[in-house]
Order: C-alpha cells, then sequence, then structure tokens
C-alpha cells in the first residue's frame, strides 16, 4: 500500500499546545515535515524546544492540538483510542534515552513482548527475538536481566525491541542520551547498520555524533523548524585541514 | 604541516622518498590522500639545503638526472637536534574561537545578520564534517593509527558543536530577553 512516492511519515502544520490564556504554551508549532522510505532524519534543538513532543505526535504517543499527521499515507492524527495503539505496536518502534525495560524480563523476553502482543505465536516471537538479537550483537546475552547489561547492551536490547514487528519507521528519543562514549559507538554502529538495511529513522538528539549519522538533519527552536540541512555528499578532502594537514 | 614532520619521520632510518611517503601515508590513513608528492619532494630539498637532511643518489644514477623517489634521505646531526626539540616542543591548537564569536556580536549589534541564523550555518558545516570524519573512522580497522587520528578530529568537531550550542542558547536567550 505504500508506494515509493507516498512519504512514511508526513505531518501538515503540526501544533501541541498546553495552558490557556498567559500560561499557553506552543510545545510544537506549526511543523511540516516528510520522511522518506529508508530516509534517517535527525531533529536537534536546545532542550525544550519541543522536539520529543513533536516525536510523541509522530508516533501517536500524543495528539495534535491542530494540524495532520500520515503514516504510510494514512492519517493518523484523528484514528481513535485503539487504531491508535493498534498503529504504535506494529508500525512505529520506539526506542528511548532511559531505554523502557521491563526489569523482570530478560533481553529476550523484552523483545518478544510486543511481538505477542500483536498476536505472534509464542514459537515464532520467541525465534524473531532471538535473530534480533543476534543482529544487535547480543545473542550471548538473550537469557540476562536487565540489570546484568551495560547501558549499551540495554540499548541494543530496546533497538532490537523496536525492530520487533518490522516498523515502518523507528523513532528516537535522545537514544545515547544515557550512554558512555564507548557504548555511544555502539549505538552509531547500529543506527548505521539499520540506516544501511534502509530501515526509516527518526532520531531526535543533542548528540552531533548521532545526528551525524542522519541523510538530513533539521534544528528546531521553539516548537518550530529553522533550519535544514542534507548531511550527505562527502567532503573529506577537507578533513586534512582539520587535522593541520593544509592551511 | 611542519617541516619538521618529515624529519621526525626519517629519525628511524634512512629512506627512500617513496618509504617515507608509506610511512606518512600508514599513519594518516585516508588523510593521507590530500598530501601532494611533488610538495613533500619540494619540502624535503629545502630541508637538504638547509642541511638538515643528506640526500644519498644511487652510484648508478647519473649525475643530472633528479629522482627524488631513488634518493635515499639521512638526518644529519642538525636534523637529529632539531627533532629532538620539536618532539619536546608543545604546540597549541589554533582553533579561530574569537574571529566566529566576533562574528556573531556584531551581526547582532550591526543587525548584519541574526546570530541564530549564523549559528546554523556554521552547524551545517561542521556536522558534515563529523559525518564524513566518522565514517571514516568507522571504516579504519580498530587500533590503526590513522583510526585515533580520525578520533582526534570527531572530539574536536564534537567539542566545537557544543560550543555552537553554548552560542544558540546565549543568543536565544538575549533575543527573548529583548
Amino acid at each position: 500500500m505504500n508506494d515509493a512516492d507516498t512519504p512514511v511519515l508526513r505531518a501538515r502544520g503540526l501544533r501541541k499546545e498546553y495552558g490557556t490564556g498567559e500560561g499557553l504554551v506552543r510545545a510544537v508549532d506549526g511543523v511540516d515535515l516528510d520522511v522518506g522510505a529508508g530516509e534517517t532524519v535527525a531533529v536537534m534543538g536546545p532542550s525544550g524546544c519541543g522536539k520529543s513532543t513533536l516525536l510523541h505526535l509522530l508516533g501517536g504517543l500524543d495528539r495534535p492540538s491542530a494540524g495532520e499527521a500520515w503514516l504510510n499515507g494514512r492519517r493518523v492524527d484523528d484514528l481513535g483510542e485503539r487504531a491508535l495503539a493498534r498503529m504504535r505496536r506494529t508500525e512505529v518502534g520506539f526506542v528511548f534515552q532511559a531505554f523502557h525495560l521491563m526489569e523482570e524480563l530478560t533481553a529476550v523476553e523484552n523483545v518478544e513482548l510486543s511481538a505477542l502482543l500483536a498476536g505472534r505465536s509464542p514459537r515464532a516471537a520467541r525465534r524473531r527475538a532471538e535473530e534480533l538479537l543476534e543482529r544487535v550483537g547480543l545473542a550471548d546475552r538473550a537469557r540476562f536481566l536487565p540489570s546484568a547489561l551495560s547501558g549499551g547492551q540495554r540499548q541494543r536490547v530496546a533497538v532490537a525491541r523496536a525492530l520487533s514487528n518490522e516498523p515502518s519507521v523507528v523513532l528516537a528519543d535522545e537514544p545515547t542520551g544515557n550512554l558512555d562514549s564507548a557504548a555511544t559507538l555502539d549505538v552509531l554502529q547500529l543506527f548505521e547498520s539499520l540506516h544501511e538495511s534502509g530501515q526509516t529513522l527518526v532520531v531526535v538528539t543533542h548528540d552531533a555524533r548521532i545526528a551525524a549519522t542522519a541523510d538530513r538533519m533539521i534544528s528546531m527552536r521553539d516548537g518550530a523548524f529553522v533550519d535544514e540541512t542534507r548531511l550527505t555528499g562527502g567532503t573529506t578532502g577537507r578533513l586534512g585541514a582539520l587535522a593541520g594537514l593544509e592551511d | 604541516m611542519r617541516q619538521e614532520v618529515l624529519l621526525a619521520m626519517l629519525a628511524k632510518e634512512p629512506s627512500h622518498g617513496y618509504q617515507l611517503r608509506a610511512r606518512l601515508r600508514d599513519a594518516l590513513g585516508p588523510l593521507g590522500d590530500a598530501m601532494n608528492d611533488g610538495q613533500v619532494y619540494v619540502a624535503l630539498a629545502r630541508l637538504e639545503k638547509a642541511g638538515l637532511l643528506a640526500a644519498e643518489r644511487p652510484p648508478w644514477q647519473k649525475d643530472g638526472a633528479d629522482r627524488s623517489d631513488r634518493k635515499v634521505y639521512a638526518l644529519t646531526a642538525e636534523g637529529q637536534q632539531r627533532v629532538a626539540e620539536w618532539i619536546a616542543e608543545v604546540s597549541w591548537p589554533r582553533p579561530d574561537l574569537a574571529e566566529f564569536h566576533l562574528k556573531l556580536v556584531a551581526a547582532a549589534s550591526a543587525g548584519l545578520a541574526d546570530p541564530l541564523t549564523v549559528v546554523d550555518a556554521q552547524r551545517r558545516e561542521l556536522l558534515r564534517r563529523l559525518r564524513d570524519a566518522q565514517r571514516a573512522a568507522m571504516a579504519e580497522p580498530a587500533g590503526s593509527d590513522a583510526a585515533l587520528l580520525l578520533e582526534g578530529i570527531v572530539l574536536r568537531l564534537q567539542a566545537d558543536l557544543r560550543w555552537l550550542e553554548a552560542c544558540e542558547g546565549s543568543w536565544l536567550h538575549r533575543r527573548s530577553g529583548l
């Protein structure tokens, strides 16, 4: 149902307001966005600029005050609760800063949970979960509880979980926000490999390293997009100047 | 790049010009592509003239021919002394922070441009370079000399991007304060 020209994500005039009168805050203030299949888009901006709220609106975790949103050509901002929950389960994968794993469940149980909720058989869900853990390099940690894993490993479990229902898009909110630099590198490499496999990805972040894995970077301030740029198109030759090899 | 670098790369043993270039390429990885062989030989000739290097031609080569590639370069005593001084010297990085800072101040005070727009433009360029440096670093085998150099570039760019974030925050605050 999704042809090449239909963006995976589309937003028009998306707005989210909190409070009333003097206390009215426009967290997201008229955002237009198209994300094509296989594209990685990074949204950067100071804290409080509305980038997390935007991600929640795009993923159906929250409803806009105004504007329209589409996923694979289907209008989603006006879906009923049940349809919206179904869309979140089957078409969107979420990755959060604080991982949000269930501490009582092992890695593989965390990953298979969303497949089970989506109605897959236990056997199929387990097989899929094991494949995904292998893909994120954690096959040998499948039976570990999150508390026995490092931060970087936990985030990789969370990414495996996000992929469990083959979502059209993965939405990541500060995925490296709680990680040290070695763990950040693991997640960077994982995102690069998702990107190479054609996964559509939107990541909101402070972290320039994760933003630099994107095809396109959007800057956000005060709820609105203020700048946008394509990061692809090599400049490697100019790296020499940064290393002091050229003047 | 300072000419002392070439001297230092010859400190291990006398080498042919092509051996010297190969050693530089190993250490620099993809960044070595930006190096111009002609410039290396011009620099070697200059160092020879200054008495810091001695170049020996193979005996079978005729006097008139200048085959820099085939010459064997060795440090003179003076050259060794210069290398030792250079190794001990502390060099300071020269990022042009003041220039960019004054650009923002001037843009705002004279109304030449919105400082935030200037910040955005700078960020675009830094992120493109970060992307390239990061990809080049990931493509290197772990633990290679070139990977370490690229990691340094990544860290410098990250520092610059964090400062831009501070600039953005500050100018955003001043604007909303008006």
